[in-house]
């Protein structure tokens, strides 16, 4: 079926993104600054699922929003930060990080002004039906040897993450 | 209203990318460094779903990859967090100068 | 309106597929409405048979045998007063119970009651109702942070690392299932929980009794997995009322306490439904195949009606038991009329059309059923786990076992 309102659900989406990465960095909270991170998650994932990925999108609400999130809740309650909270949130340079971003911005806003039609006018036809054999072929297929690479950094990650936080090996 | 293309994901995506540069960039606490790190992750995948829908399926086989490496990234950025705040007392990244004399 | 109707039988799909909206909003309504229904029915009866395994009558007195006692409890709840604590985060305490109750109730639009009978088929469904359960975690860890006071944290974090740890083993568990449906010429499976029943269907077997008995393995890790992650006993830990009070819901009342509840009970039978759709092949009847033919299609189809009419007789036997008492004459004529009603709805799903459309809903519903009555003998036989213990059981047992039934399950199927 055809998608219906797809502007409007766009904008939506796109201002909540945008809105929830807002009280990301501003707020002097963390478990409020992570839950404005979820609200953005969530908002990308539908905007994944407007761009005909559900597969992406439902990885990210299971990956993302189910496990990383609920790690950084976990550590920040582990961690007590009522001290943090009272201190001063930004740091020395904050002056200079603000004018990087700002030239940063800069340089993407001459990068879409310019090249903004060299995109291709014709959309790649992906069938929405069997996104996920898609996936799965691509993944298993051309990008097998990444994908081993892949568990090979989890694996990693698993060991230094336990090294890392355990008291006592 | 104009129809949506390509570009206007891209502009949601930099918009994103910038808030997470300042974020990296200006704050102090380290566990509101590292979610901004996850913004900009998060930015790159948009940009990479975008892309897939003009050039193939590519570009979301790679976003998945860039999902497990957040994964990976926020496991252990989330342990060394928990071994320095065990040492020091603090989250402030502007404190961890222990390698600094 | 008849237009709609129309539209309606005509339809041989989920209505979000054919995309009529009239019908799926219809369908949600319908769905939801359901749910806290039998939220409402499964909180009776779980007092009932809670009482009757412990050789006591349980709530007997608001209504015959306790039967309007959810209401009551409802019209108790909402009038209660709504305690906030002073020093709680007052935005993220009130926002927990709302996200637990979305997260357990969004789940809802992919189940499969039917082959028509589903608010819509998503074609990553399975993948949707895992991460959409996944986020009552959230809720969780929220409420028990937001109150601001020890029990409620205790609670939230060991809330929090049980349901992490045993979505892992429900994942590979879920992935060994989902395998088996890709058994057929074209060797292409797929995550859409209509396809996965209509996979079962194909291969003429449910996916319990696939390569017996891996598929069984399989089940038997996803039902003990499905208990701790909708934190009822034995695994109520972050709930535990000898230890932590109440766990992570010490702090709320009234309103906001019964949202909580409500969330797990649907969260209960939703993952039920999980359970039902992936291995004990959703809509479909016993034995579709060994007792295929016209006459045994008839006779199943008559379940539902002897069903309820089943119930009606139990009510006017309980009409026939009461007391001749004038204080129990409302009690009595209440009853009475309750079983009418039951024999009514009964005698109506006997007619053909209706037979023909209710009877896949029916068996599901049985089936589901049948889960939410383990719940409750779970309940009352088992000892709650030590937290050390249900650490080993989720990470030394389940998912060493997930993991060995998923690489057998692959080797049978490339053999085969």
């Amino acid at each position: 079926m055809t998608p219906v309102a797809t502007t409007f659900f766009f904008y939506f989406l796109s201002g909540l993104a945008v809105l929830g990465g807002i009280l990301v960095i501003t707020r002097r909270n963390p478990v409020h600054s992570a839950l404005a991170l979820i609200l953005t998650l969530l908002a990308v994932a539908g905007l994944y699922l407007m761009l005909y990925a559900p597969f992406v999108a439902g990885v990210q609400i299971i990956l993302y929003v189910g496990g990383i999130m609920v790690l950084f809740l976990f550590v920040i309650m582990l961690v007590n930060l009522d001290r943090a909270a009272k201190e001063d949130q930004f740091n020395k340079q904050w002056l200079v990080g603000m004018i990087a971003a700002a030239a940063l911005l800069g340089l993407f806003m001459a990068v879409y002004l310019k090249g903004k039609y060299m995109f291709p006018i014709q959309e790649a036809q992906l069938p929405e039906q069997s996104n996920v054999q898609e996936v799965a072929l691509s993944l298993y297929g051309n990008y097998l040897f990444a994908f081993e690479i892949a568990s090979l950094l989890l694996l990693v990650a698993i060991i230094g993450a336990v090294v890392m936080a355990k008291k006592r090996i | 209203m104009a129809p949506i293309t390509t570009v206007h994901y891209l502009v949601v995506a930099a918009a994103l990318f910038i808030l997470g540069v300042i974020g990296v960039l200006t704050r102090r606490n380290v566990v509101i460094v590292l979610m901004s790190i996850e913004l900009i992750l998060n930015a790159v995948n948009l940009n990479l779903v975008a892309f897939s829908r003009l050039y193939g399926i590519h570009g979301q086989v790679f976003s998945i990859f860039v999902i497990t490496d957040a994964a990976a990234e926020a496991a252990v950025g989330l342990g060394i967090l928990i071994a320095f705040f065990r040492n020091k007392e603090t989250v402030n990244v502007d404190e961890v100068d222990l390698m600094k004399w | 309106m008849l237009d709609y109707i129309k539209s309606y039988l005509d339809m041989n799909a989920t209505p979000g597929q054919a995309g009529n909206f009239f019908w799926a909003t219809v369908y949600i309504f319908v769905v939801f409405g359901g749910v806290s229904v039998a939220v409402m029915a499964m909180n009776w009866l779980e007092r009932k048979a809670l009482a009757h395994f412990q050789i006591r009558l349980g709530p007997m007195r608001v209504g015959p045998h306790g039967l309007l006692q959810p209401i009551a409890d409802a019209l108790k709840l909402l009038t209660k007063e709504d305690i906030i604590p002073a020093q709680a985060d007052k935005f993220v305490f009130w926002i927990a119970p709302l996200i637990i109750l979305c997260a357990s109730f969004t789940v809802y639009i992919v189940i499969p009651f039917g082959p028509t009978h589903a608010i819509t088929d998503l074609n990553i469904g399975i993948l949707f109702m895992l991460g959409v359960s996944s986020l009552s975690v959230l809720g969780v860890v929220m409420a028990g942070w937001a109150s601001n006071s020890h029990y409620p944290l205790i609670g939230a974090l060991r809330s929090s690392a049980q349901m992490v740890s045993y979505e892992v083993a429900m994942g590979l568990a879920v992935v060994s299932a989902v395998l088996m449906t890709s058994l057929n010429k074209t060797g292409t499976g797929t995550l859409s929980m209509i396809g996965i029943v209509q996979a079962q269907q194909a291969q003429q077997t449910w996916f319990l009794f696939k390569f017996f008995p891996l598929g069984f393995i399989a089940f038997v890790v996803f039902a003990i997995a499905m208990v701790a992650e909708t934190n009822r006993a034995p695994f109520d830990l972050p709930e535990a009322e000898s230890e932590l009070t109440a766990g992570f819901h010490t702090e709320y009342s009234g309103l906001r306490w019964s949202l909580f509840m409500l969330g797990e009970y649907a969260a209960m039978i939703a993952v039920s439904s999980i359970a039902v759709t992936l291995w004990l092949g959703g809509w479909m009847r016993p034995f579709p195949h060994l007792l295929a033919g016209e006459t045994w299609d008839l006779v199943f189809s008559l379940f539902p009606g002897f069903t309820f009419l089943a119930l009606a007789v139990f009510c006017f036997i309980g009409v026939a038991r009461m007391p001749k008492h004038p204080y129990f004459r409302v009690q009595t004529i209440g009853l009475a009329g309750f079983g009418i009603v039951l024999g009514l709805i009964g005698l109506t799903l006997f007619a053909p059309p209706v037979r023909d459309r209710v009877f896949d809903i029916y068996w599901f519903c049985i089936k589901v059923a049948g889960f939410m009555y383990l719940y409750i003998w779970y309940r009352a036989t088992f000892p709650r786990y030590r937290f050390d213990q249900l650490m080993k059981v989720g990470w030394k047992v389940l998912l060493p076992i997930a993991v060995g039934v998923l690489i057998l399950t692959a080797i049978m199927g490339v053999i085969w």
